[in-house]
């Protein structure tokens, strides 16, 4: 694989050096376009094949959550802040705007959904499971602008509907 | 990984490729001059300029926000006119904010921003201006760029000369141009003279707040008061304003206020009389005034109706006030950094009057007074005249100050500005601006402390300037660097209306205070919703209310029944985003009101009152996200005596159900 890319990209390099048939050299793009993409994609199926969704952490400022005892105060608060922030695209019991909830905890990684929620422009463009939700769901998902508190009490909440 | 790596490499390396071979040029053919001034307003895409410029929106009524050096337009704040691009002075919450006593005015005319300071320095807090036409005073907030309060201003007519700031910002001004019954009464107009009287008010600033009142009004002379400036330093505690018309002609004023070849600059110490009122000096007089507000959590602004002003009399305040002869009708009234120079741009004289602060106290000290006006000492010209500079130009209007000890004036009649040295009165440079300046700006150019790198002149007419647009063409701004002994110009570019004046800042000062959302759990509008479950709609009487929601793409409810022809319906509209430049609009097929366009965070509401029966559509106007267009819903309106009930749903349920919460 390596020696591939590497040849082609030699092979574009002569190409515009010497800046001759624009149709030319946009083909070659594309090829190695085309190429490029494809290796993405590769690696992500086998990231996820060998990993699992649930080994996937998304990717933002959260690394690591240590899920205790259900704490019944903070999941009041993360309740509160669902309502707020959440619902006008989400429900538990049917897909809506976005996926349905419920079970979600069975799904993805607690680090992956408090990721979800506080970054998730750039969930939406490079983690593969969001890139395919969005696929999916063609709305890109909001960001409310939640603190990492905010995003915590409201997966605490979320933990008490699985 | 390693491949992805391996990937991304090839992908960078593709893409300089291709930036690298072909394309056009980035190198001009132009000159080495042009392409110096090219290079020193150049902003790259995506960085930021230096500077903003708040540029008076004249007859337009609002005030545009440009950037420095690209004379790029960001945004036009609406102050004293409704802008429907915004909604503002159309929907019901923004409507107060054009409330008078004469009632609601939808279009102003707006002139001279001046930015608050601290220290003698801007400080980047607030932006005031003055309406002319119906006084009114305007602060406008630097971190949301909204027009936040406006004051109405009493006892004046024509209120030019304003809107201008101490050097801490614990007053700003408001000067009468006409002089007029003082209060209004019936009165025969040829008795003006001795009867008409002109207003000063000063207008103090809440410290934290920046909540204006009326702190008192001087009933002065029957002059017109054309502009003012503040004293710097030494005289910070005194305010400058030109007079015009001492003659107290009533008509044909071009020659009857042009007969007296010197008229005054009127200095007035605002500590004393700050004192004087302090110790319960003044005397209230009825007067009925709106004072409008605005209220960032309640998403609302509200009229209050003042109904006296403090009036003061200068006979009262003895040391106060004096008058300085100034050739001839003057017009800009400016004080040099120092707050020792103060210069009277006669805009009918040959000469420029420059008085000295210094002279004046001591001529104050011995009593070189010559006669007075109306129990206004008037100080002897000589014993306060610094010099005068010499036919410098034709019509000089106004006058801005850099670090060095220079001085810019305009001249409106041979179009030119001109830069010379205070001390010693020498003109340095001259360039000619396309055509027939009025005010120019330097940066911090009214307080103690100039960033005095650029220059903006702002002209009145274009004529060949652009490219045409029928008869009414674009005024505009040029831009000088005057960083170095000759200015140079950089850049011309078009305003809104007319550009009385400017306040400039640099950018560092605000650019990281500016609000991004408003937060939803801080609304206290009363027909907020905060979720979806809260969206309803409630039927009182002939009103109808709906509490409605936006975000990315759906309203909710976005499908009503029961609405009947005859009903109010009032769309109080929450966008409930949370995030940065995620505005949503929405507009109603046949709503006479308004469209509206609606921040994160924040509610507004406009009315429609359907006149036909059917199935009536409403949608968002501010494209939102790839699902934009699909971001719309139905009302159906049913005749007046029909039994349809009233209906509000989401994608057939009732907004917000969810039956696993």
């Amino acid at each position: 694989m390596k020696i591939k890319i590497l040849s082609l990209l030699t092979i574009t390099t002569l190409f515009f050096a010497s800046c001759s048939g624009e149709e030319k050299a946009k083909e070659v793009v594309n090829e190695v376009t085309e190429e490029v993409t494809e290796n993405v994609e590769d690696a992500v199926e086998e990231v996820v094949e060998a990993t699992g969704d649930m080994a996937n952490l998304g990717i933002g400022p959260i690394t690591s959550v240590e899920l205790d005892d259900l704490d019944p105060d903070l999941a009041d608060e993360g309740k509160e802040l669902y309502k707020t922030n959440c619902t006008a695209c989400h429900k538990f019991g049917k897909r809506y705007i976005g996926p349905a909830l419920s079970g979600l905890l069975d799904r993805r990684s607690p680090e992956w959904v408090m990721n979800m929620m506080l970054n998730p422009e750039e969930m939406i463009t490079k983690d593969p499971i969001a890139m395919e939700l969005l696929a999916e769901y063609s709305t890109q998902m909001a960001n409310q602008q939640l603190t990492e508190d905010d995003a915590r009490a409201i997966l605490e909440f979320i933990r008490t509907k699985d | 990984m390693k491949k992805s790596i391996i990937s991304m490499f090839a992908i960078a390396a593709t893409t300089s490729l291709m930036v690298s071979c072909g394309g056009p040029s980035s190198k001009s053919n132009n000159g080495a001059i042009a392409g110096n001034a090219a290079e020193k307003v150049y902003v790259a895409p995506g960085e930021h300029d230096s500077h903003y410029a708040f540029i008076s929106g004249g007859f337009s009524g609002q005030l545009s926000v440009y950037g420095l050096p690209s004379g790029r337009l960001f945004r036009v704040i609406p102050v004293f006119s409704q802008d429907p691009e915004k909604g503002y002075g159309y929907s019901e919450e923004t409507k107060p904010m054009l409330m008078t006593s004469h009632g609601f005015i939808p279009w102003g005319d707006s002139h001279h921003p001046d930015i608050s300071q601290t220290e003698g320095s801007v400080d980047g807090r607030w932006v005031f201006i003055n309406e002319n036409n119906t006084p009114r005073i305007a602060r406008i907030s630097l971190k949301t760029f909204e027009t936040e309060e406006i004051i109405e201003i009493p006892n004046s007519a024509g209120n030019h000369s304003s809107s201008y700031v101490t050097e801490n910002s614990e007053y700003v001004v408001a000067g009468t141009r006409f002089a007029v019954p003082f209060p209004q009464r019936d009165m025969p107009i040829d008795e003006m003279k001795g009867n008409f009287k002109g207003a000063l008010s000063f207008l103090s600033i809440d410290k934290e707040t920046g909540h204006m009142d009326i702190a008192w009004q001087i009933k002065m002379p029957g002059f017109d008061y054309d502009k003012c400036h503040p004293g710097r330093g030494e005289s910070s505690d005194w305010f400058f304003f030109t007079t015009y018309n001492t003659e107290e002609a009533n008509t044909l004023m071009e020659v009857n206020a042009s007969q007296n070849d010197k008229d005054f600059i009127a200095a007035i110490n605002w500590k004393k009389i700050e004192e004087y009122v302090a110790n319960g000096g003044g005397t209230k007089t009825p007067a009925r005034y709106a004072h409008n507000t605005w209220d960032d959590d309640a998403h609302t602004a509200t009229t209050k109706w003042e109904n006296e002003v403090l009036v003061v009399d200068p006979s009262e305040i003895p040391g106060a006030f004096y008058m300085l002869p100034t050739a001839k009708s003057p017009h800009g009234c400016d004080v040099d950094p120092s707050g020792e120079y103060i210069v009277g741009s006669g805009k009918l004289a040959a000469t420029m009057t420059i008085h000295s602060f210094s002279k004046m106290i001591k001529a104050i000290e011995n009593k070189a007074f010559d006669g007075d006006a109306y129990g206004i000492p008037i100080i002897k010209f000589e014993e306060v005249n610094y010099g005068t500079l010499e036919q410098p130009g034709l019509g000089p209007l106004h006058t801005e100050f850099d670090t060095r000890g220079n001085a810019y004036t305009t001249f409106f009649i041979s179009s030119e500005v001109v830069k010379w040295n205070i001390k010693d009165l020498k003109v340095i440079d001259r360039h000619p601006v396309y055509y027939s300046v009025g005010h120019l700006m330097i940066p911090g150019g009214n307080s103690r402390t100039p960033d005095d790198k650029y220059l903006v002149a702002m002209n009145k007419i274009t004529k060949d300037r652009y490219l045409p647009t029928g008869p009414e063409v674009c005024q505009s701004a040029q831009l000088f660097d005057i960083s170095g002994e000759k200015m140079e110009l950089l850049l011309d570019f078009p305003t809104i209306g007319e550009p009385h004046y400017a306040a400039g800042i640099a950018a560092e000062k605000i650019e990281g205070n500016t609000t991004k959302i408003f937060k939803l759990k801080e609304n206290t509008h009363p027909y907020r919703v905060t979720n979806e479950a809260e969206t309803k709609v409630v039927r009182e009487g002939n009103n109808v209310h709906i509490y409605m929601s936006m975000i990315r793409s759906h309203f909710s409810p976005d499908n009503i029944e029961g609405v009947k022809v005859g009903d109010k319906v009032y769309f109080h509209v929450t966008n409930l985003e949370q995030d940065y430049d995620v505005p949503h609009g929405i507009s109603m097929i046949g709503a006479n009101t308004s469209e509206l366009l609606i921040m994160p965070g924040r509610t507004t509401t406009f009315t429609w009152e359907p006149k036909a029966v059917g199935v009536w559509p409403f949608y968002c106007t501010d494209f939102c996200s790839a699902l934009h267009q699909e971001m719309q819903g139905y009302v159906r309106v049913s005749a007046k005596d029909s039994n349809t009930p009233l209906k509000y749903t989401l994608d057939g349920d009732v907004p917000g159900e969810d039956e696993e919460l």
